[in-house]
């Protein structure tokens, strides 16, 4: 089966290098399946996690936004941060769920809706990415 | 003249002390720049990575603007100050800011026509004294920062710019160019220099597709290229504090040295003629029997 590299890079390191058979990734205008040999493209991403198929098994990891850079050969991921199922703190994430959820329910003025929300997505984010 | 030793003897004591300190304060500055060097490096890709998307929409033929690439007539700027927590750097923190207040006094004439963004407790510092208005702060950054740490001043900075509240932003921090070089710079970032992104490689000339649409993605892309940007010259500036300091330690470390060396010249000759005087009593005293 041919291969495609994927690259997940943040500012403060590579996260992830490998080669792959294909990456499932959540654009902002909805969710592609990418296969060695697409067509050369720039789509930003949602706070969600990406699937990513080598051989048999399947590997999900964490991508807070950012972009995917996509090429024959090559999937470069551009994200803020992004994590491996491995390096996630389980009951950290769990505890940033519930109090994004809170927030969100109260209604209070004080808390900042858009960032409850998007705190409430990379919480699931990390949850799905580290309960498999 | 046993007085006199005595007090040589602690002076060398304490030199000693601090000579101590220093040296050991030198090494953990060597091993720390060494770390902020890798980080800088580490974080390299990324942005690169980055231009490189942004020149290759830039590029693409399709006119694309973005007022973030648009310089407009200036009213308002903004200065994001760089500068470190602690001292023991030398003249670091101080040409820094030196060159920042010179460079406000002639640019502007009153406070209301800049903002003042300042991570590190130094910066701070000095610019309150003085009695400058700072719009943000980040006091506490550790030594190897991540993104996150100044993600918040970043894009404070940022969207000041994209929503008209100042028409320039400059980034403020020292170049790091060796352990023993910094430069004082003050940059412009945004509007960012277009013709940064003309140049191109061959290799991606292969036209893109853009979801939903270049322009889309140039919103998303720029401010986020701009945050980076501020991101590394903090990664750089951190990297002169522990350079600098290195060399301000070993310094140090030099003088206490040679005042060791002199005081314990001081004490031996102070030594000799305390025991001169004292066999020219005795031969005194034994003459004076006879």
């Amino acid at each position: 089966m041919s291969t495609l590299r994927l690259e997940i890079v943040t500012p403060e390191r590579i996260v992830y290098e490998q080669d792959v058979n294909m990456v499932i990734a959540n654009g902002v205008s909805g969710q592609l399946g990418v296969l060695p040999n697409h067509v050369p493209m720039v789509t930003p991403l949602k706070i969600a996690p990406i699937r990513v198929k080598k051989g048999n098994s399947e590997e999900l990891i964490a991508v807070h936004g950012g972009f995917m850079e996509v090429r024959k050969e090559k999937v470069v991921i551009l994200a803020e941060a992004a994590e491996q199922g491995a390096d996630i703190d389980l009951s950290r994430a769990r505890q940033a769920k519930e109090r994004a959820e809170q927030r969100l329910a109260s209604k209070n003025e004080q808390y900042d809706h858009k960032r409850a929300e998007l705190a409430l997505q990379r919480a699931l984010t990390r949850i799905q990415t580290s309960g498999q | 003249m046993a007085k006199g030793m005595r007090e040589i003897k602690s002076k060398i004591k304490s030199t000693q002390n601090t000579k101590q300190i220093t040296k050991a304060m030198e090494m953990v500055a060597a091993s720390k720049l060494r770390r902020a060097q890798n980080a800088a490096l580490a974080s390299r890709p990324y942005s690169d990575k980055l231009k490189e998307v942004v020149s290759s929409i830039a590029t693409s033929g399709s006119s694309v603007s973005h007022p973030m690439l648009e310089s407009r007539p200036v009213k308002r700027s903004a200065y994001l100050v760089i500068t470190s927590d602690r001292g023991q750097a030398g003249g670091l923190n101080s040409n820094l800011l030196k060159k920042l207040v010179e460079k406000l006094k002639e640019k502007h004439k009153s406070q209301d026509e800049f903002s003042l963004f300042v991570i590190g407790r130094k910066g701070y510092d000095y610019l309150v004294r003085r009695k400058y208005e700072i719009r943000q702060e980040i006091i506490g950054a550790p030594d190897s920062p991540t993104f996150a740490d100044i993600k918040s001043i970043a894009s404070a900075a940022v969207g000041g710019f994209e929503n008209g509240e100042y028409d320039e932003l400059f980034v403020v921090y020292n170049r790091f160019v060796n352990a023993v070089t910094q430069i004082p710079t003050i940059k412009q970032m945004l509007p960012l220099d277009a013709s940064q992104f003309d140049k191109q490689d061959s290799s991606l000339s292969a036209g893109y597709e853009y979801e939903p649409d270049a322009e889309a993605i140039l919103d998303v892309l720029l401010p986020k290229y701009a945050e980076t940007l501020v991101f590394s010259s903090l990664l750089e500036n951190k990297a002169s504090e522990f350079g600098a300091r290195m060399t301000a330690m070993s310094s140090a470390t030099k003088n206490a040295t040679k005042m060791i060396n002199e005081l314990t010249l001081h004490y031996n000759r102070a030594r000799q003629a305390a025991i001169t005087q004292e066999i020219t009593e005795i031969v005194g005293g034994a003459n004076a029997i006879s």
